[in-house]
């Protein structure tokens, strides 16, 4: 069944979009990110124009988020606190990555900056988290009991802040700028940041793996509302029917996948999420490497 | 196609006066519904003459249907540093978005160079690019590609043959457009020819509009961009609120 969408202008099939939305809310539950890093790249190759991929993308987010989030307020696994924290640094880092963004898009060059981006940062990523989860599954297996190791100036520094269903009693100085950093670059690739966040907040702020999701979910809702009120309000180019429908199969998806996800383990978890996110930076490499097919490309003026 | 019979019928009882195309549309206006999936439209009509028919050389019919037109960059890219980098670029000042010829032979046989050029005909004289800049020689390849890339989006056509002509004085031929098109007012274009020499021309329009929920949606989008997105927002946090609620009633109950 085809549907035409009113502002992408183009019409694509209800059940692939369904599909899609679906896939993305499984892995945004089980994982906590937003899956926008998945979605927009699949948006792009169905057809649909990349800038309201990367605006619709987001709307779509902050629906799985919703859903997500409502999942794991009933488990008691959100650290609002701690998200609060985040979202304040993650609002002043996207206005600032909006910023940037235009700054870039005069300069030309933009589409190669956000694909160097994704590359860069989904590789790194996924990288030190494959290492990192291989290294801790393999201490649990052999029985050895894992160390917390992260006292070092994360902790002497000022406006100490007590985050109790994180159980950590830290400065409220790295959340905010964890949040503002991740607002950057969540509004310069479009996505909502989770596939950064989670990593963040694991490694670098030590909250346990268990509120992680929840607290990211939490945060990931107001920064990807606030980006689609941009675009819609700037560049009219959220797609509203084209969210509905992949938000449908997203919410859906988002329950499954927070179900599912506590029935891992945290290991596990962390390896499933470090090999999906490796697999999809070496795709968008490889497109930046190999010759494409096409030599010249479309662009409005 | 009884209403094409019909409108012949009431055609052959006018009086004529000189070699004049008279069109009809199987269709005033394409809709673009929710469920829109690419449209055809039938083009249909007939040669009114006052003196008997000429049949050397054969008359013979070329039509074209026109999207509205845009500028459009088209990008090259090269490889720099191992990674394929869009370098430069070729701004076509006017390119129609969509845009189908067709004829009753074959394309050589059917117009001149000369008038084709004339009345940008073909697909390539239908793209107007004046603008490349100097340091690029050959901007030829930029338009090519344009060319290239919409055909194999379906967007831009050449149907060699398509228009049937009978007695040299009834045609008829019917032009498909995909589900990619865009709104605007689209010009169709009819040329009668003798030996590649344009005889006569007769132009229409045809509407392509969104109705209804597209429509609507459209409009809102652009006359009241807040009230759109924090409709978009409101949307997604109910759906996500729905889903989750369900799902709790769903596994309590």
């Amino acid at each position: 069944m085809q549907i035409y969408l009113p502002i992408a202008e183009v019409s694509v099939n209800v059940f692939l979009l369904f599909g899609l939305g679906g896939l993305v809310g499984v892995l945004s539950g089980m994982f906590g990110v937003g899956g926008g890093f998945l979605i927009t790249p699949l948006l792009f190759f169905l057809g649909i124009p990349p800038a309201v991929a990367v605006a619709t993308g987001a709307n779509q987010i902050v629906a799985s988020s919703v859903s997500g989030v409502l999942a794991h307020l009933a488990r008691k696994s959100v650290d609002l606190r701690m998200g609060v924290v985040l979202l304040v640094g993650g609002l002043v880092g996207s206005g600032v990555g909006v910023w940037i963004f235009t700054l870039l898009k005069d300069m030309g060059q933009v589409d190669l900056l956000v694909r160097l981006c994704y590359v860069v940062f989904l590789g790194v990523i996924g990288g030190l988290m494959f290492a990192e989860s291989l290294r801790a599954l393999f201490r649990t297996r052999r029985g050895g009991a894992p160390k917390r190791r992260h006292h070092s100036w994360v902790h002497g520094l000022p406006f100490k802040m007590r985050f109790r269903t994180s159980g950590l009693y830290i400065s409220a100085i790295p959340p905010l700028l964890v949040g503002m950093s991740v607002g950057v670059l969540a509004a310069i690739m479009g996505v909502g940041g989770g596939f950064i966040m989670v990593p963040a907040m694991i490694y670098l702020l030590g909250m346990p793996t268990r509120v992680v999701v929840g607290t990211s979910l939490f945060q990931i809702i107001f920064v990807t509302a606030f980006t689609t009120m941009l675009h819609a309000a700037t560049s009219y180019t959220v797609d509203i029917l084209l969210a509905l429908i992949l938000l449908v199969g997203g919410v859906l998806g988002a329950q499954v996948g927070a179900a599912f996800g506590t029935r891992l383990k945290a290991e596990q978890l962390r390896i499933l999420l470090a090999s999906l996110v490796l697999l999809v930076c070496g795709k968008l490499a490889l497109d930046l490497f190999l010759t494409p097919v096409e030599l010249f490309e479309l662009g409005a003026s | 196609m009884r209403a094409v019979w019909l409108f012949v019928l009431l055609l052959a009882a006018l009086p004529a006066r000189a070699e004049e195309i008279v069109m009809g549309l199987s269709k005033d206006n394409v809709s673009i519904s929710t469920d829109f999936d690419g449209s055809e439209i039938l083009i249909f009509g007939a040669v009114k003459r006052e003196d008997p028919i000429r049949t050397e050389p054969p008359l013979q019919v070329v039509l074209t249907v026109a999207g509205p037109k845009t500028p459009v960059t088209v990008w090259r890219k090269e490889r720099r540093l191992g990674i394929w980098v869009n370098t430069e670029a070729v701004e076509v000042d006017a390119a129609p978005s969509f845009y189908a010829v067709a004829t009753s032979v074959p394309w050589r046989e059917a117009i001149s160079a000369v008038e084709d050029l004339r009345h940008e005909v073909s697909i390539p004289r239908a793209i107007r690019s004046v603008g490349a800049p100097m340091e690029i020689e050959d901007a030829q390849v930029f338009t090519d590609a344009l060319i290239r890339i919409r055909e194999r989006a379906g967007l831009y056509q050449l149907h060699e043959g398509i228009v049937t002509l009978t007695e040299s004085t009834l045609f008829d031929a019917a032009i498909s457009m995909p589900a990619n098109i865009t709104e605007g007012r689209y010009t169709i274009r009819v040329f009668l020819t003798r030996d590649g020499a344009v005889v006569a021309r007769h132009s229409s329009v045809i509407e392509v509009r969104k109705v209804g929920l597209e429509r609507w949606l459209f409009t809102l989008s652009r006359n009241e961009p807040l009230l759109y997105g924090l409709m978009s927002v409101a949307a997604a946090v109910l759906a996500g609120w729905g889903a989750s609620a369900a799902f709790r009633a769903l596994r309590s109950g």
